[in-house]
């Protein structure tokens, strides 16, 4: 049932003359370089829906593109952001895709604390989904610097880099340290099936214990990042990281399971129906601790009142005339809630549209609450307790729809090649139908 | 995708190299676009030079390097703006650490400080910059929740008092934590500076600080030439670059050479009283020592060097 248990029949039958030889004699050194080639047109090519699709994610990314050079030129005057709301779309958008990142990786802890089988077989899915987030999310940073130019200052060793007090420095580092992790571990994978070979685990199982461990690390130092923040009354609360994680159990896996399900219409590369089975319990105890969760934190604001409540009565009910974030997070509770409902349902346990839809609902949710709903608050009132709306201009939506369709872009490339290894004519190379 | 999954069938019977040539159109199409896409970065690209982009960081500046970097935005300030301005960089002087007080009852809310801050800091025309912000507040407490500072009628009003609130130069400063690159940093003297040309724009510490002191430079600022003032210093007042952060210096490039802050000397009723707090015979150390002052959000443990009291 596993994914690696038996040595694997030469694959990629683009290449199975060349991977054949290269089977006999193994120089990873250009062996390496040309599984990167073979990858490379296997991505660019396919069927018209694919063509299509990677077309038009090219197009909406290359729109960002412009917008964001245009706001490199001009300035960030670009945004609507201001001195008082100085954080915008770009950070909500980071956290919630930090949170991505690691909700991918976070879901395979059953795999190995249950020794279950079947789960191993995801994990190339849910570090294929946290690479994707990562790019986004460093993007979504990079995009809202003032002075892109001056990256290099933030070069540990060249630069001048504020560690280990700085949080941002921390945050540089685990999202980098990830990132690679989860190279490593797609890139060995494939390339193993790739070469026919079986994956030595010495060379993966233990990146994998890595890179849960990271996950977590990554969205803890990202609630860090504003929980230390003692003049935001609205961040600087214990339970921040807890809740962010809370949540990326939530949506990595129902990113996992959109994933799966566009993999099983698209290619011929399907998983049996336990994993995405496994995936709905984990989001059922997520969603209900990340409700919980909420639920106490919004009695404790509410019920104290005063000057801390203020952040929290102006997302909810709007304060001083002004209503900007109300429509915001009352679309994220009846999506989250709801959602949450629809996969207590025991059709969710099946497959079927109702997975499906409750999955988009608690991402859409969640993109909200711990974007908009988390960082804009911070900044409504200010720190002196002025209120200055904001909401994100066309620039910005441009910028991250742009990060969005960069990311789908290389999810979409990823997916193709695991399915394309991974079928192989002879075998279905270990995986049931 | 593989060759056997079911494409078109047109497709599938097609040579490669009717494949290969279609791929060429669209890497040559993409291309283009992205040349497109990206042409206001190269206009942009054009205005920086190398000696900017490779700059250290002001603390690791030797002397000559200084001289060159001064040299270079004062030319930059004539060609942008046209005037022609000195760049200076005043040291912290030994045994001084500076703090400010601000008498609560006799300030009337005129925002003359506000003005006086906008035209001494060359701040940015268009958008009325200052580092100052008035507060009217309602008699009875300290409630930022009532207080208001886009007030706009006359002052004083009976009812009301007016706190100015500017940066707090905190001695434990949130937004020096925060700087991931160690752009802004405290002086021995107490005085939290930017490096402007070292910032990258993050705006964390914006986010960290809790006195709204901070501002960013969300595009170039505009002003007229004959308007600049000339006398500039290079953590001070010199006119910011676009993308950067910016903030209140207790006008270092005057108060290092022994002159009062702009604002203090623009404050009509007195309010304000600035000086060496190390120096017993100082008057910021006599009103420290003999009023009842106090600072703004004491509980947060930031130490700020601004005290506000009432006399009465
Ligand atoms: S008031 Fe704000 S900007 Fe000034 S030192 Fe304190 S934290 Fe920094
Ligand atoms: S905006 Fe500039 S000074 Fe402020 S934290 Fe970022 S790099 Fe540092």
């Amino acid at each position: 049932m596993a994914l690696w248990p038996r040595p694997f029949p030469v694959s990629l039958k683009l290449d199975s003359a060349l991977s054949a030889v290269t089977h006999v004699n193994t120089s990873h050194s250009d062996g390496y370089p040309r599984f990167l080639r073979r990858c490379f047109t296997e991505a660019t090519d396919g069927p018209w829906t694919y063509i299509i699709w990677m077309v038009a994610l090219t197009a909406v990314a290359l729109v960002g593109a412009n917008a964001w050079a245009l706001q490199v030129r001009d300035g960030m005057v670009h945004t609507n952001m201001s001195d008082h709301v100085s954080w915008g779309l770009y950070i909500a958008n980071f956290t919630f895709c930090v949170g991505l990142a690691a909700g991918g990786v976070m879901m395979v802890i059953p795999a190995y604390l249950y020794d279950d089988d079947d789960m191993h077989g995801l994990v190339i899915i849910g570090e294929s989904v946290a690479i994707a987030a990562i790019v986004m999310s460093t993007l979504s940073v990079v995009v809202d610097l003032g002075r892109p130019d001056r990256f290099w200052h933030m070069i540990p060793g060249i630069g001048k880099f504020n560690w280990p007090m700085s949080m941002l420095t921390w945050d540089i580092l685990v999202l980098n340290g990830y990132l690679l992790i989860n190279l490593h571990i797609v890139g060995y994978l494939l390339y193993m099936r790739y070469l026919g070979l079986r994956p030595n685990p010495k060379w993966y199982v233990p990146f994998v214990m890595l890179s849960i461990v990271w996950a977590i690390s990554i969205h803890t130092v990202t609630a860090f990042l504003y929980c230390g923040l003692g003049g935001r009354p609205f961040w600087n609360t214990a339970l921040l990281a807890p809740r962010f994680l809370a949540s990326a159990f939530v949506s990595g896996p129902a990113f996992i399971i959109l994933a799966l399900r566009v993999m099983r219409l698209s290619t011929k590369f399907h998983f049996p129906p336990q994993p995405a089975r496994t995936l709905i319990q984990i989001i059922r105890v997520a969603m209900c601790a990340n409700l919980l969760m909420l639920f106490s934190e919004l009695f404790t604001l509410f019920y104290t009142g005063g000057g801390h409540a203020a952040a929290a009565q102006h997302l909810f009910f709007g304060s001083h005339g002004s209503y900007g974030l109300v429509p915001w997070i009352w679309t994220a509770m009846v999506l989250n809630i709801v959602g949450a409902i629809l996969f207590f349902l025991p059709a969710a346990l099946e497959r079927g549209w109702l997975r499906i839809v409750a999955c988009v609902m608690c991402i859409v949710g969640i993109w909200i609450e711990k974007g908009m709903g988390l960082i804009i608050p911070a900044f409504i009132p200010s720190t002196l307790h002025e209120v200055v709306e904001y909401s994100p201009s066309l620039v910005e939506w441009k910028i991250t729809a742009g990060i969005w369709a960069f990311g789908l872009l290389l999810l979409s490339a990823m997916l193709k090649l695991i399915a394309a290894v991974f079928t192989s004519p002879s075998e279905s190379g270990g995986i049931p139908e | 995708m593989s060759q056997d999954s079911p494409l078109l069938p047109i497709l599938n019977n097609e040579p490669t190299d009717r494949r290969g040539a279609l791929k060429a159109v669209g890497a040559t199409l993409g291309m283009a676009a992205w040349a497109t896409a990206m042409q206001p970065l190269v206009e942009w690209s054009e205005d920086l030079n190398v000696d900017e982009f490779l700059q250290k960081h002001y603390r690791e500046l030797t002397a000559d390097q200084k001289v060159a970097v001064f040299k270079r935005l004062e030319e930059d300030t004539k060609r942008d703006y046209g005037a022609d301005v000195s760049i200076s960089d005043p040291q912290p002087m030994p045994g001084v650490q500076y703090g400010y007080a601000l008498n609560l009852s006799v300030c009337t809310g005129c925002r003359k400080c506000s003005e006086a801050c906008h035209i001494e800091n060359n701040h940015d025309r268009a958008t009325n910059n200052s580092y100052i912000r008035v507060f009217e507040m309602e008699k009875g407490g300290i409630d930022f929740e009532k207080g208001d500072a886009t007030y706009d009628h006359p002052v004083p009003q009976p009812d009301k008092y007016y706190m100015p609130v500017q940066c707090q130069q905190c001695e434990n400063a949130p937004c020096v934590t925060a700087c991931p690159i160690e752009a802004t940093w405290q002086e021995p003297d107490g005085i939290v500076v930017v490096d402007y040309n070292w910032c990258i724009g993050c705006r964390y510490c914006e986010a960290a600080c809790p006195y709204h002191a901070r501002r960013f430079n969300w595009e170039a600022p505009t002003i007229p030439a004959e308007e600049v003032n000339p006398d500039q210093g290079y953590l001070s007042n010199r006119i910011r670059p676009q993308g950067v952060m910016e903030k209140c210096t207790f006008c270092l490039h005057r108060t290092r050479e022994g002159r009062m802050p702009a604002c203090l000397e623009a404050c009509p009723t007195g309010a304000r009283v600035f000086g060496n707090v190390l120096d017993p015979d100082s008057e910021i150390r006599w009103v420290i020592e003999n009023k009842r002052t106090f600072v703004l959000k004491e509980e947060l443990g930031t130490k700020p060097r601004f005290f506000y009291f009432f006399d009465k």
